[in-house]
């Protein structure tokens, strides 16, 4: 059975514009499903999928497994802190085992970059990646995408910086990736030393200042800033970058138009985000961990090779 | 091991020998171990054995100054012994096996080691490069004088960048006593630090920490200084970027004592290998951008470059078969560096053969101080056979090295060597059969 996505979802990088819009046609009709009082329907059930957390996540291993759920497939939680590799077991060894037991997909997030890749080379299972290192987070590229789409109709032409520490974001790469091909306009802004060096060889503008990002934009995503940026070097402190790129009240209101606000989560409140942006009125921070749970749906359907045009009444009648 | 050697004619060959000028098609006979003779048409002589090197080029043997065979520490990945029967299989009569070894190659009696050990092997030669410091740990110097009566032709830390300036520069002065280079591996660990590829868009794109090309050439321009200031003689390893071929040009111009070396590996691939994440690409310097490899083969042509040198570097598979990020750096070298070379120096119009021999052979010769190099009467014979337009699948499962972590399986190369000759001996024949063929084969079986 071939999916309509192929057999994995790796990155957006490697899906067509076609592919994406497919994606977020097929998450509308499974928002529905989250709102009524029994969240279930039957599209995957017999599925077996396992997520495989190999790094502390709370948003995303939660939306998945809600997903999931809410499909009706079978699901097992393996978490491990630390790599396979300190574990004692080798990730090629875990990926193995899993095929073993005659799974239907696994869900991976892992710190290093092309773990998801190796994985899905390896096994037959489908393979979503759920983060990999500082490559690609593609659900939450397209949960971003669809938040957007949501709020901006159509993102042909339309604007959208990533704000932050670009260089160590799987986030930004994601977003990179499906922004361009659905027609955005992107950029991106932080200080120099959080951006790749060959940043513009990804065909986006660059802003070396957060005001002009935000006389710019459409919208802007707001990156997490890790604490270990500033101990390893990267920025002098929170409190400066606060002062120089933090996405604030007052920066906000010389924007020539309303600026929607995203944000991938968990927030450093009064580092690169204050509060009352956060909370604002053109924050759609809340939107977007809902509308997570309705693209991942989406996606685990396409992969199980659901029919697109089924979508709708893959949901099933109300009970 | 007293046994006296056979004659051997190797007839019909086309000679080159770069170090006398001689590029002709004739017969060369070696007796005793020595050349007899080179050029012409030799009569029957008795009970010599006669190898038919039609087609074939007939070159003093490849050196190679670069390998990492593993003996003692690694003994699962290579040998002493696979490593110089494997080495032969390339054509190579001789290699200089770096000191990272475990324990580290830092004294006489490790460097007597692994000098009986090639002779158990009785392969290609292995001659030994020693630590430049003890236990490689970038501190204080070993004990030059020593490893180099027992046999050491010349000091290293590779794998580490000497770090300190200070114990570069002592280093190049104290090794100007025993007239041996100084070899290092140009890294600014800082820079380089958490690196796993060339940093550039495709590092960017897969999200690996990327190690500029900075990283190397401030440790080409600081070794270059500081041979202009101690008069030492730095050989720079495994170049990768333009910039560092630019700086060893400006060495060069100024007469300071510097040498340099490409492997196979950097004139051939791009980072852009990489992008499956295939760890059988990643290996320390980098592959790099197409800027950087159509400068490297230009220098090679030109002459900053002076010789390739393969860094042969096996792992076991387990060790390659993981995160892109937590594999080990290395490729295996010594059976394809020939054939990558012819394919992508030599047919691509940058050098002829005659070029391509000095820079396997003769200047690995000289600058190293080896025996070799030379197709004179009356040096030791050792002679690599090859044959220039012979086509082959690379198939890791049938090399001599234990290692198979290579970019190029499944690839068609030109150039493989047919007869290794070391000492006299015949430490290498291909075969007539198995795979190495099989194009040959089909051909002949449709005529």
């Amino acid at each position: 059975m071939t999916s309509a996505l192929g057999k994995d979802l790796l990155g957006l990088e490697f899906l067509s514009s076609e592919q994406i819009q497919l994606i977020l046609d097929t998450a509308e009709p499974f928002k529905e499903i989250s709102e009524r009082a029994i969240k279930k329907v039957p599209a995957l059930r017999g599925s077996t999928i396992v997520n495989l957390f190999f790094e502390n996540s709370t948003r995303t291993r939660i939306s998945f497994e809600f997903a999931e759920k809410r499909l009706s497939a079978d699901t097992v939680n393996v978490a491990s802190s630390g790599s396979s590799v300190q574990k004692g077991e080798t990730l090629v060894d875990t990926a193995r085992n899993l095929e073993a037991m005659r799974i239907d997909m696994v869900v991976i997030r892992h710190g290093a970059s092309g773990a998801a890749t190796f994985l899905a080379d390896r096994i037959e299972s489908g393979v979503i990646n759920a983060g990999d290192g500082t490559h690609e987070h593609p659900t939450q590229g397209l949960l971003d995408l669809l938040t957007l789409r949501d709020n901006l109709g159509d993102l042909k032409g339309k604007r959208v910086c990533i704000c932050g520490d670009v260089l160590h974001s799987r986030v930004a790469r994601s977003n990179i990736w499906g922004l361009t091909k659905m027609g955005a306009e992107v950029a991106v802004c932080g200080p120099r030393s959080l951006l790749p060096n060959a940043i513009e060889d990804f065909g986006v503008t660059v802003f070396e200042r957060i005001e002009q990002a935000i006389e710019w934009a459409d919208a802007l995503n707001v990156l997490r800033l890790q604490l270990e940026r500033m101990t390893s070097g990267y920025i002098p402190s929170s409190r400066e970058y606060n002062r120089v790129f933090g996405v604030t009240r007052e920066r906000l209101d010389r924007a020539p138009r309303d600026i929607l606000i995203l944000h991938p989560g968990p927030m450093n409140r009064g580092v690169e985000i204050d509060s009352d942006v956060a909370d604002g009125p053109h924050s759609v921070i809340l939107d977007q961990v809902t509308n997570g749970v309705a693209v991942r749906m989406a996606v685990l359907y396409l992969l199980a090779g659901g029919k697109p045009e089924l979508a709708e009444a893959a949901k099933g009648n109300s009970r | 091991m007293s046994e006296k050697l056979r004659s051997l004619v190797l007839a019909g060959g086309r000679l080159i020998d770069p170090s006398r000028g001689l590029d002709e098609t004739g017969d060369l006979l070696v007796v005793d171990g020595k050349i007899e003779s080179v050029g012409g048409k030799l009569g029957p002589i008795d009970d010599a054995e006669v190898i038919d090197c039609g087609g074939a080029i007939v070159s003093p043997g490849f050196i190679d100054v670069h390998c990492h065979l593993r003996e003692p520490g690694r003994e699962d990945v290579e040998t002493i012994a696979t490593g110089a029967r494997a080495a032969a299989a390339g054509g190579f009569t001789a290699v200089c096996a770096m000191p990272n070894t475990d324990p580290v190659t830092d004294n006489q009696a490790a460097v007597g080691f692994i000098i009986r050990q090639s002779q158990r092997a009785n392969a290609a030669r292995v001659h030994v490069i020693g630590a430049i410091s003890v236990g490689q740990r970038g501190e204080t110097l070993a004990e030059f004088g020593e490893m180099v009566a027992a046999g050491a032709v010349a000091v290293s830390d590779d794998g580490k960048p000497v770090v300190s300036a200070q114990l570069m520069r002592t280093a190049l002065e104290y090794a100007r006593t025993f007239r041996i280079p100084v070899i290092d591996h140009c890294e600014e660990p800082t820079l380089a630090h958490g690196g796993s590829m060339n940093e550039g868009i495709v590092s960017a794109r897969l999200g690996l920490k990327g190690i500029p090309s900075e990283a190397e050439e401030i440790m080409v321009i600081r070794d270059i200084l500081l041979a202009r200031r101690t008069g030492g003689h730095v050989h720079l390893a495994h170049m990768s970027t333009y910039g560092s071929v630019e700086l060893i040009r400006w060495g060069k111009e100024r007469g300071i004592n510097v040498t340099a070396e490409v492997c196979p590996h950097h004139i051939s691939l791009t980072e852009d290998r990489i992008l499956s994440y295939d760890t059988n690409a990643k290996m320390n310097p980098p592959l790099r951008t197409q800027k950087d490899v159509d400068a490297l083969r230009e220098a090679v042509k030109d002459g900053t470059i002076d010789l390739i040198a393969t860094d042969h570097a096996p792992h076991h598979y387990d060790e390659k078969e993981r995160e892109f990020a937590d594999a080990p750096n290395g490729i295996v070298g010594l059976e394809t560096a020939l054939a990558v070379s012819v394919t992508n120096l030599v047919e691509t119009g940058h050098i002829d053969f005659v070029t391509l021999i000095e820079k396997m052979s003769c200047n690995p010769a000289r600058i190293f101080g080896l025996p070799g190099g030379t197709l004179s009467k009356g040096a030791a014979a050792d002679i690599t056979v090859f044959d220039p337009k012979l086509k082959w699948l690379v198939d890791p499962a049938t090399f001599l090295t234990k290692g198979r972590n290579t970019p190029y399986a499944g690839q068609t190369l030109t150039g493989r060597a047919v007869c290794t000759v070391v000492q006299g001996r015949v430490a290498y024949k291909l075969s007539g059969s198995g795979t190495d063929e099989r194009p040959r084969r089909a051909n002949q079986g449709s005529q």
